[in-house]
């Protein structure tokens, strides 16, 4: 039995319509990352579930349990918010202790807890400070403290280390994992950095203006892609992704004369299909002149990232991304040759962006 | 906080602050220094200037037990007055701030008040709680002679209470909704995620996080019932019946200009400034000590 | 919003509605009784709903506390604060924030201690000074031997005399003369990054072109503010105007004429006169506000940094 479900979820504030009918399964002891551009909807979704937004249409149970009407204090959730959202009138101590102090637990029981739960993430000495004397790092980790301590059934966390530095992000990201590993609660988390979002989820839902993209694991997501959105959403540098249609001898048209012999199915290829070619750019080779199908094309630019870089090429009026480990001076202007492996191909209908399985 | 790029200029900034500062000289720092001359002075009675008397003008108005129910009352006006109106103001604003619809009619209507002239509210109020008129006045219809504030000195401090405090709550109103604004509303619905019920959450997270403002309004509130009413008693009851409804201004204009006990009314103004920077002064240490939320 | 349990939101617009109630309450008596005849008006209990005779009423009350003049006179007073107050208070704000030299805590503090001591509180003095205005700077002849060296030198007594009882000037400056305005501006100025001042100044912007052409658009908004409060406070000015003006026909104020209106001890009880009158009185800086609700609202609790 799935830990959340959501049936046909949507929101709408006024006129308009936010959420467009979420259908998503929550499994217990999940990890799911809601990943999405900003403005599509995940942050609502995740307060939907937590139960500080209503739902206009549509059915959340949590555990078995419709909560559509349920007030957040009653859903069993635990929430770590974007700004921390401490108190800043009270102690660490008061803040992690605040939910059990208002549920009536004995002062003895909520010491010790509080004590245990500070351990584990570290805070044990800071305890009787201010959020307001506490750096960024640490005010996340009460923030995480606070939602521990009640012994939740599902954790949300909403974008919760978006005001934190690079650096820091890595070491909260390791720490969330190692959290999960040991105390296995249903967890979802609401972010729209793709890297968080893939190291830590064991489940990713893509939305997209309202709607969910794609459902699945990490890789499976980044390796067939369910729409041209996720496509260009996740992975960087973005898949190179043309717009074309093929001709009579099945070979897919792009650009200004651009022509290339794809090895797909035939039935796909039927002449006059409008369709978009999506290729990652590790799956784009700089090869030499004589090889057979290369792609002639002019160097506009190169990104060094040290182990390997980054070619932006134009051919046939169309743009070209492809990663080159092969270390020989390339700049600007210079003629290349590139070619595609025939393997990783990906492809999308033209009209509505949806993946054509090949 | 201080700036770093400033201009570098001897002559200019004085001619600036040339106006602002002659006007403070003559209408504020001289006046102040005047009413210190007068309250340690006495004038002649026929004329030849004023004679150094000490702490006599204190003396004497420390021994008046007219004085001292004067004061009395003032602390019992400023209570009653302060009370009532941040409590209303603070309950009106807590229900805005739920922001529901139609919630912006409601939240304009509320700050008219801080439009009206104590005295044109005086003049409201009084009709309203006219004797003879037909709303309070009512009453008499049912309790022969229960309510009639021209006689009954009591009545009639309740009746400029009520009249002070209502004309507070605009700006009360504008104070507590603006500072239960500025808390983050994740801080809310954290309180909610953690079990808190709105209640519990208002007297939890709202009203510590606002305890600035409202320490401000208490302190704003006090100065204001010692000074904002003169216009209400001079309007309704002229400090009657029996001086009844005088407090500590009105008795100051009274004794100085109705009287012309210079000195009298120079020592009270004194003990009055005395007790307004006072308050200005804890209310100046307290705002160090506000609240920041990032 | 969190509990959105209909009951919750039954309980809020409940409570909103008899707040509302206990505002306009006031408001709707003073309109319902200037609109009734003295018959109507002295019913018991009192019909609360509005009659015809409000334009009687009104010319009635127009008349008796002789408004027409009076409203001159309060708008003169009003707009002469409120204009007084911004230029005023802009200027000498601007010296305080962007100028560093010698003095300047020190006009930072003795403007600002004004604001502790209201007008109210030190009536009494400022009255005597609005006799002479100029008594000052006789007391610093006096005491420097100024007077007495010019006195010996020339034969001239020196008398500085200024009279501001019964004028506008009069009514105007000790109005003007608080930190109300500065410590807006002030507060204000403060908010502008130095940047802008290190840009203008490669632009090559003297400081009053900096003024002129940066600060003063920028902080329309709070000028706004300040001139509805201004305004505001200054209609309602009662104390000082009685003090000021013993020439009460030719420079009274509306706010002074409310007891004029009300009616007396054994006469007849007018009251809707009286609250038309009230009306006529309360409407200008009651429009104000409405219109302008907005702009002072952010302007009246900025001062409370």
């Amino acid at each position: 039995m799935s830990q959340i479900s959501i049936k046909g979820v949507k929101k709408s504030y006024g006129k308009s319509q936010v959420v467009h009918g979420v259908d998503v399964e929550i499994e217990a002891g999940e990890f799911v990352v809601i990943l999405g551009p900003s403005g599509c909807g995940k942050s609502t979704l995740l307060r939907m579930i937590a139960g500080l937004e209503g739902i206009s249409a549509g059915e959340i149970s949590i555990g078995g349990k419709v909560v559509n009407d349920l007030e957040p204090r009653e859903r069993g959730c635990a929430m770590v918010f974007q700004n921390y959202a401490l108190y800043p009138h009270m102690t660490v101590r008061q803040n992690i202790g605040y939910s059990l102090k208002v549920a009536r637990v004995p002062k003895a029981e909520r010491d010790a807890r509080v004590m245990a739960v500070a351990k584990s993430v570290g805070l044990e000495t800071f305890l009787d400070r201010r959020p307001g004397e506490l750096s960024g790092g640490q005010r996340q980790r009460v923030a995480m403290a606070r939602a521990m301590v009640r012994e939740p059934k599902v954790f949300l966390f909403d974008e919760p280390f978006s005001n934190l530095d690079a650096k820091l992000r890595v070491a909260m990201r390791a720490e969330v994992r190692r959290l999960h590993r040991d105390l296995g609660v249903t967890s979802v988390f609401v972010t729209h950095d793709q890297i968080e979002a893939m190291t830590l989820a064991d489940k990713l839902i893509i939305m997209n203006a309202g709607n969910v993209e794609q459902v699945g694991r990490p890789t499976e997501v980044y390796n067939n892609p369910a729409s041209r959105f996720v496509a260009d959403f996740i992975g960087s540098p973005a898949m190179n992704l043309f717009d074309g249609e093929f001709d009579a001898e099945g070979q897919f048209l792009y650009g200004k004369g651009g022509r290339m012999a794809v090895p797909l199915l035939n039935g796909v290829r039927s002449p006059g299909r409008k369709v978009v070619l999506g290729v990652r750019p590790e799956s784009v080779r700089r090869i030499g002149a004589d090889a057979h199908g290369a792609i002639p094309a002019v160097v506009d630019y190169v990104e060094e990232l040290g182990a390997s870089r980054l070619i932006h090429a134009e051919a046939n009026g169309s743009r070209f991304v492809a990663v080159d480990t092969d270390m020989t001076e390339i700049t600007s202007g210079m003629p290349v040759h590139l070619s595609i492996d025939g393997t990783a191909l990906h492809l999308f209908s033209a009209e509505d962006g949806r993946r054509i399985t090949h | 906080m201080e700036r770093t790029a400033y201009y570098r200029n001897s002559v200019l900034p004085w001619l600036l602050l040339a106006p602002q500062l002659l006007l403070v000289l003559v209408f504020f720092y001289w006046p102040t220094s005047q009413a210190l001359y007068w309250a340690f002075t006495l004038e002649q009675p026929w004329g030849g200037g004023n004679a150094w008397v000490g702490l006599q003008n204190f003396l004497n108005i420390f021994r008046d037990n007219a004085y001292w129910a004067t004061v009395l009352r003032s602390g019992l006006y400023a209570l009653v007055t302060t009370g009532l109106s941040m409590s209303v103001a603070l309950i009106l604003a807590s229900f805005v701030d739920r922001s529901l619809k139609g919630t912006k009619f409601f939240q304009s209507v509320y700050v008219w008040p801080y439009a009206i002239a104590a005295p044109a509210a005086g003049v409201a109020f009084r009709f309203i709680f006219a004797p003879e008129s037909g709303l309070v006045g009512s009453l008499n219809e049912i309790w022969p002679g229960l309510w009639n504030p021209a006689i009954n000195g009591g009545q009639a401090l309740l009746m400029v209470m009520v009249c002070h405090a209502w004309l507070g709550i605009g700006y009360n109103f504008i104070f507590f909704l603006a500072a239960l604004q500025m808390i983050p509303r994740s801080i809310n619905e954290a309180g909610a995620m953690d079990g808190a019920r709105p209640l519990r959450r208002i007297f939890d997270l709202q009203l510590p996080l606002i305890a600035p403002t409202a320490f401000f309004l208490l302190i704003m509130n006090i100065i204001s019932s010692f000074t904002d009413s003169f216009g209400l008693i001079d309007t309704m009851t002229e400090g009657g019946p029996y001086g009844q409804t005088e407090v500590m201004v009105y008795k100051i204009y009274f004794d100085g200009f109705k009287t012309l006990d210079y000195s009298g009314a120079a020592a009270q103004s004194i003990v009055l400034m005395f007790i307004v920077i006072g308050l200005t002064f804890i209310q100046f240490k307290w705002v160090e000590r506000r609240v920041h939320y990032h | 919003m969190i509990e959105r349990s209909p009951f919750f939101n039954f309980v809020t617009y409940l409570a909103m509605a008899i707040g509302a109630f206990l505002v306009v309450i006031p408001f709707w008596i003073t309109l319902v009784a200037g609109s009734q005849s003295l018959q109507e008006v002295s019913r018991v209990p009192i019909n609360l709903w509005p009659s015809s005779h409000l334009w009687e009423n009104l010319q009635v009350a127009w008349a008796r506390a002789d408004l027409g003049p009076k409203m001159i006179n309060s708008f003169i007073v009003a707009i002469g604060v409120t204009v007084g107050k911004i230029v005023l208070a802009s200027l000498s704000a601007f010296a305080i924030v962007f100028f560093n030299f010698r003095g300047r805590m020190i006009s930072f503090w003795a403007i600002f201690i004004t604001l502790m001591l209201p007008l109210e509180v030190r009536i009494v003095p400022t009255y005597a000074i609005a006799a002479n205005a100029l008594l000052p700077f006789q007391a610093i002849l006096d005491v420097t031997g100024i007077s007495w060296a010019v006195n010996a030198l020339s034969g001239v007594q020196v008398s500085l005399n200024w009279n501001l009882l019964n004028s506008y000037t009069g009514l105007i400056l000790p109005l003007v003369a608080t930190a109300t305005g500065t410590f807006l501006y002030r507060q204000f100025f403060m908010t502008i990054p130095d940047e802008l001042v290190e840009a203008s100044k490669m632009d090559g912007a003297k400081p009053l072109e900096f003024f002129v052409d940066v600060l003063i658009p920028l902080s329309r908004t709070n000028m706004l503010a300040l001139a509805t409060i201004m305004f505001v406070s200054s209609w309602n000015q009662y104390l000082w105007p009685l003090l000021v003006t013993t020439d009460r026909a030719n420079f009274g104020t509306v706010v002074m004429q409310l007891k004029a209106l009300i009616p007396a001890q054994n006469g007849t009880p007018d009251w809707n006169v009286t609250m038309a009158g009230a009306l006529i009185i309360m409407l200008p800086p009651l429009l104000v506000v409405a219109f302008m609700q907005r702009w002072f609202v952010r302007g009246l609790i900025s001062r409370d940094k």
